[in-house]
């Protein structure tokens, strides 16, 4: 699914990403996780094309073929979805307006038929039903006004209406509450399979006690030092980081 | 339906800059190079005027002798030369064809090219989500074709080309044009009431909601020639008419003039609803050429209860100067100002409007929405005034700017005036830019960079968009995208 192969990347002329492998196979959830400065939403926006982060060396191969080369939303139609740490207030767009635009910019990518209003209004209704999201927040302008827990499920809302093959969160638990987390963690197990692969970046371990990963990596200055199961995150709250970053 | 929703599909289907750009090969009846009392006497005469028309005219003309061209609009451009423009531009054909077989066919095909539904036939045949829109559209200088007037006569309105009006309804002509802009109003309109060649006029009379949507097409095709319309509406009492104007123009390098005069007289009870998709060519990205675009539109709210709105979305031109205007006389008389302005490259834009609340519990809104990317310009100026009796009047006004990189300005100039001591004036103002957040995050839900840009600049247009009439709505939305085509990246 993804191979990253010594990945260095700057930011502002400052290289952040100090050369990361990193493989993720079908089906896989990997964490990584690590300390404020690591790298660990640089490597999320480097994955996900953000203009400013400037890849410096390395390679990185999507599906087999070469993700660096590709424009933010060809990733994004190609099956990348990043569910953002902050997700970005659109005024006087309507959030289903935006999602149906995006959902069929998708569809069309893939040479598939758009979904006409009514079709998508259905589609849109069965995965809020599912995941316990109300209705009301489609009407809303995409994001504006959003408390902290609404933004994140208006995030899981869209990567179950998107189906992505690659799902990658920044710090998805930042903020929430329990509820929220249970929400969100809901809607990336939902769509767990044999050929949908996740990376999900964070700082705590409380998200991985509700999505249980497969592996789990310690990212710190730009470099992951050290990978295990998921008992490295509970090794990691309870020594720190600095600890394991040491070892 | 939500405005923006259809946007992206629309901006990916018309994949040209400037799909007006062409230029036809028609034959043209021109008047001789440049401005004296000849060529307004010729005008006159190819009109087939009355004397009464022609005295007025040329007193517009020495008038116009006398004034100065402004320079107090925040638009710079170099001096237009009166004497190097053609007043007078016809198409070879028929004037005044009585049907639209004798209409020119290159003529009609330019029409269909911009999208015109002129041929009443297929409209009429009831063709599932035709236009119910009665067109009127002018071409360089003459007025070519006016559809659905026999339907629109059963019902007493009055819908056809203003110098046709001249001819056969001088009374009406005779009472009402120039009584809200008289010539002596500024330097364009007086240029204007001296060389206007066509433009629509429009009469709904007592107690007629006009069955259909009015709507007027004006094309500049031939080179160096000016386009000086002219229109003209009365809602009588208790009437109400919803009137569409849209406008292209071929690309050439050479600027050309568009100096037009709107007068919209409303009378008790009465309601004007004026709509504008202004899409003249905008020139290259270099600044070289486009339309200038100076333009006086005012309405007089004469009668009590009366209400105009004026919804404009302004994407093209080289330079615009414009401010649709509301004269609030009759008592709870309503003004309404929605304007979408759009500038891009070197395009630059000063408009906005004035509200002159002279009766008791008048009311007016503005809300401007200002788009500036590439190196553009955008100007809102505009006026509330309150005068003494304007007892209880209000305004709000709501002006946000949007900017579209850092190489392109916004500026807001609000007058306000106020001699009323009851009268409630609010005014808010924004400023923002697309972010680089904004746009990233579009993208990554799969929206290609320019998708992304029009969808945010719609969203930032929304309460402007919803004001327009569907069928140019759909149209403006496809222009917000095609406009801003390049200012990213």
């Amino acid at each position: 699914m993804l191979e990253i192969k010594d990945l260095r990347a700057t930011v502002g002329g400052k290289e952040i990403l100090k050369g990361i492998n990193l493989t993720i196979k079908p089906g896989e959830i990997h964490a990584v996780m690590g300390p404020n400065g690591a790298g660990k939403s640089t490597l999320s926006y480097v994955l996900s094309g953000r203009a400013g982060y400037e890849v410096t060396g390395g390679s990185v191969l999507y599906k087999g073929v070469d993700l660096l080369d590709m424009s933010p939303d060809e990733r994004a139609c190609r099956g990348l979805f990043l569910a953002f740490q902050y997700p970005v207030e659109i005024p006087g767009v309507a959030s289903a307006t935006f999602l149906k635009t995006a959902f069929n910019a998708q569809r069309k990518f893939r040479g598939e038929e758009e979904l006409d209003a009514m079709q998508f209004l259905k589609l849109v209704r069965k995965k809020t039903t599912e995941l316990g999201i109300k209705d009301d927040m489609l009407k809303r302008a995409v994001n504006v006004g959003f408390s902290g827990g609404e933004k994140k499920r208006n995030e899981v809302l869209q990567m179950a209406l998107f189906e992505p093959d690659l799902m990658l969160l920044d710090e998805t638990d930042s903020g929430l509450d329990i509820d929220a987390l249970k929400v969100a963690a809901d809607g990336v197990n939902r769509l767990r399979s044999p050929e949908r692969s996740a990376l999900i970046i964070t700082h705590y371990q409380r998200l991985l006690d509700y999505i249980v990963p497969d592996f789990v990596h310690v990212l710190a200055d730009g470099k992951i030092v050290k990978s295990g199961d998921k008992s490295l995150a509970l090794e990691l709250e309870e020594k720190g980081y600095a600890e394991i970053s040491a070892a | 339906m939500a405005v923006s929703q259809e946007t992206v599909e629309q901006v990916a289907s018309v994949s040209e800059k400037y799909k007006y750009g062409f230029v036809s090969d028609i034959e043209a009846d021109m008047a001789p190079l440049g401005l004296n009392e000849d060529i307004v006497r010729f005008i006159s005469a190819k009109k087939d005027e009355p004397e009464w028309m022609l005295e007025w005219r040329l007193k517009a003309y020495r008038y116009w002798l006398t004034m100065e061209e402004p320079t107090w609009a925040n638009v710079d451009y170099p001096k237009i030369d009166f004497q190097d423009i053609y007043y007078y531009s016809a198409p070879k054909t028929k004037v005044n064809p009585k049907s639209l077989d004798e209409v020119d066919p290159e003529l009609l095909e330019v029409y269909k090219k911009l999208g015109i539904p002129l041929k009443e036939q297929e409209v009429l045949a009831g063709v599932e989500g035709a236009y119910n829109v009665a067109v009127d559209a002018v071409f360089d200088s003459v007025s070519v074709a006016t559809t659905f007037r026999e339907r629109l006569e059963k019902e007493g309105v009055i819908f056809c080309p203003i110098s046709e009006a001249i001819r056969n309804h001088p009374e009406l002509v005779k009472k009402y044009m120039g009584s809200v802009v008289p010539y002596t109003d500024n330097y364009y309109s007086a240029l204007n009431c001296a060389v206007f060649t066509d433009g629509s006029f429009c009469y709904i009379p007592k107690g007629v909601r006009c069955p259909m949507e009015l709507s007027t097409y004006f094309r500049i095709n031939a080179a160096q020639t000016g386009q000086f319309e002219r229109t003209l509406i009365i809602a009588e009492d208790d009437s109400y008419v919803s009137y569409l104007e849209g406008c292209t123009a071929p690309m050439r390098d050479e600027n050309q003039l568009h100096a037009a005069v709107v007068e919209l007289i409303i009378m008790d009870n009465a309601e004007i609803k004026y709509s504008t998709v202004q899409n003249w060519y905008p020139g290259d990205e270099n600044g070289v050429g486009g339309i200038y675009n100076f333009v006086t539109k005012r309405a007089a709210c004469r009668g009590v209860n009366s209400k105009v709105s004026w919804t404009q979305v302004e994407t093209g031109s080289a330079i615009t100067w414009k401010y649709p205007s509301c004269i609030l006389q009759g008592d709870n008389s309503v003004g309404e100002f929605y304007s979408i302005a759009i500038t891009n490259n070197l395009q630059q834009a000063d408009t906005g409007t004035k509200m002159i609340h002279l009766g008791k519990n008048t009311s007016s809104t503005i809300i401007s929405k200002g788009i500036s990317a590439g190196r553009a310009q955008s100007t809102y100026r505009g006026l509330v005034r309150m005068g003494k009796k304007a007892e209880n009047a209000r305004n709000h006004t709501v002006c946000d700017s949007l900017l579209i990189g850092d190489k392109c300005g916004a500026h807001t100039v609000p007058y306000i005036e106020n001699q009323s001591r009851t009268a409630k004036i609010e005014h808010e103002a924004t400023t923002s830019k697309v972010s680089e957040e904004q746009l990233f995050y579009c993208q990554q839900r799969g929206l290609s960079e320019e998708e992304s840009m029009a969808l945010i600049v719609n969203g930032f247009c929304k309460e402007v968009l919803q004001k327009l009439p569907m069928e140019f709505a759909v149209e403006a939305q496809k222009l917000v995208g095609i406009s801003l085509e390049g200012s990213v990246g």
